[in-house]
C-alpha cells in the first residue's frame, strides 16, 4: 500500500467515525465537537489532493468560526440530552435504511461514470492558491461581489431575527 | 495517487450519513450540524473532481459553498435563538405550528 493511500483511509475512517459519532451521542456538545472532527480529517484531504488554500479555509472557516456559532448557540440555550420519543425510535430504522439506500446509489453512479473522470485526468500538482484567486478575481469576479451581498444580507437577517422584542 | 473514486465514495458515504442524522436527530441544532455535514461531503466531491480533471473550478465552487454555508449557519442559528425563546424547547417534534 503507497503511502498516500495509508494516509487516506486513515483521514477516511477518522472522518466517518466522526460523523458516526455525530449521530450517536446524545448530548449537542459532543455532536459539535464530532462535526469538528469530520471538518478537520476533511481538510487532512484535501491537502492529501493538494488543495491547500481550500483545507486552510476549511479549517479557519468551518472549523472555527462556524463551529464557534454553534457551540457559542448551544451554551447559549442551554441545550440538554435529547430526548427519545416514539417517532424517533421509528425514524431510526427507517432512516438509516433510506440513507444506506441513497449512499449506496450515489457511490454506485458515481462509481460508474467516475470511470470517464480516471481516463481523462492529467496528474501534476496545480499551483491552487495562485490559480484560485486568478479564477475569483476574474472569471468568478461577479459571483464574488454577490456572496459579499449575501454575507450582508445574512448579517442583517441574523441581526434581526435575534434581537429582543421593544417591550 | 488515491483514486478518485475513494473520495467519490467516501463523500456519497459522509453525505448518507448526513442524510440519516438529518432525520435522525431531535434536536434542531443537531439537526442544522447535519446539514453541515451534508455539505462538507459535496465540498470534498467538489475537490475531488477538481483534481481529477486538472481544472481549479472545483476549488473555487467550495470556496461558495463554504461562504453560502456561513451565511446559512448566522441566520439559522438566528431562526433557533428565536424558537427556543417563542416555545422554550429545541425538540422538532414540539415545533408543529403548522402541523395539522
Amino acid at each position: 500500500m503507497t503511502e498516500p493511500l495509508l494516509v487516506f483511509f486513515i483521514l477516511a475512517a477518522l472522518a466517518v467515525v466522526g460523523a458516526v459519532s455525530l449521530i450517536l451521542q446524545r448530548h449537542p456538545i459532543h455532536s459539535a465537537l464530532s462535526l469538528i472532527v469530520v471538518m478537520v480529517a476533511l481538510a487532512g484531504l484535501y491537502l492529501l489532493m493538494g488543495a491547500e488554500f481550500v483545507a486552510a479555509v476549511q479549517i479557519i472557516v468551518y472549523g472555527g468560526a462556524i463551529m464557534v456559532l454553534f457551540v457559542f448557540v448551544i451554551m447559549l440555550l442551554n441545550a440538554g440530552v435529547e430526548e427519545r420519543t416514539s417517532l424517533s425510535k421509528m425514524a431510526g430504522p427507517a432512516g438509516l435504511l433510506l440513507a444506506m439506500a441513497l449512499a449506496a446509489f450515489v457511490a454506485a453512479t458515481i462509481a460508474k461514470s467516475g470511470a470517464s473522470v480516471q481516463a481523462a485526468a492529467q496528474t501534476g500538482a496545480l499551483s491552487s492558491t495562485k490559480g484560485i484567486s486568478e479564477m475569483v478575481f476574474k472569471d468568478f469576479v461577479y459571483p464574488f461581489e454577490l456572496t459579499s451581498f449575501l454575507i450582508l444580507v445574512a448579517i442583517l437577517g441574523a441581526t434581526v431575527l435575534a434581537q429582543r422584542e421593544k417591550s | 495517487m488515491v483514486p478518485t473514486n475513494y473520495y467519490v465514495i467516501l463523500s456519497a458515504i459522509l453525505f448518507g450519513l448526513g442524510v440519516f442524522a438529518f432525520i435522525f436527530k431531535r434536536n434542531v441544532i443537531t439537526v442544522f450540524m447535519s446539514i453541515e455535514l451534508m455539505l462538507n461531503a459535496v465540498n470534498l466531491a467538489f475537490v475531488a473532481f477538481s483534481q481529477a480533471l486538472g481544472k481549479l473550478d472545483g476549488q473555487v465552487f467550495v470556496l461558495f459553498v463554504i461562504v453560502v454555508a456561513a451565511a446559512e449557519a448566522a441566520v439559522g442559528l438566528g431562526i433557533i435563538i428565536l424558537i427556543a425563546r417563542n416555545r422554550q424547547t429545541l425538540n422538532v417534534e414540539r415545533v408543529d405550528l403548522l402541523k395539522l
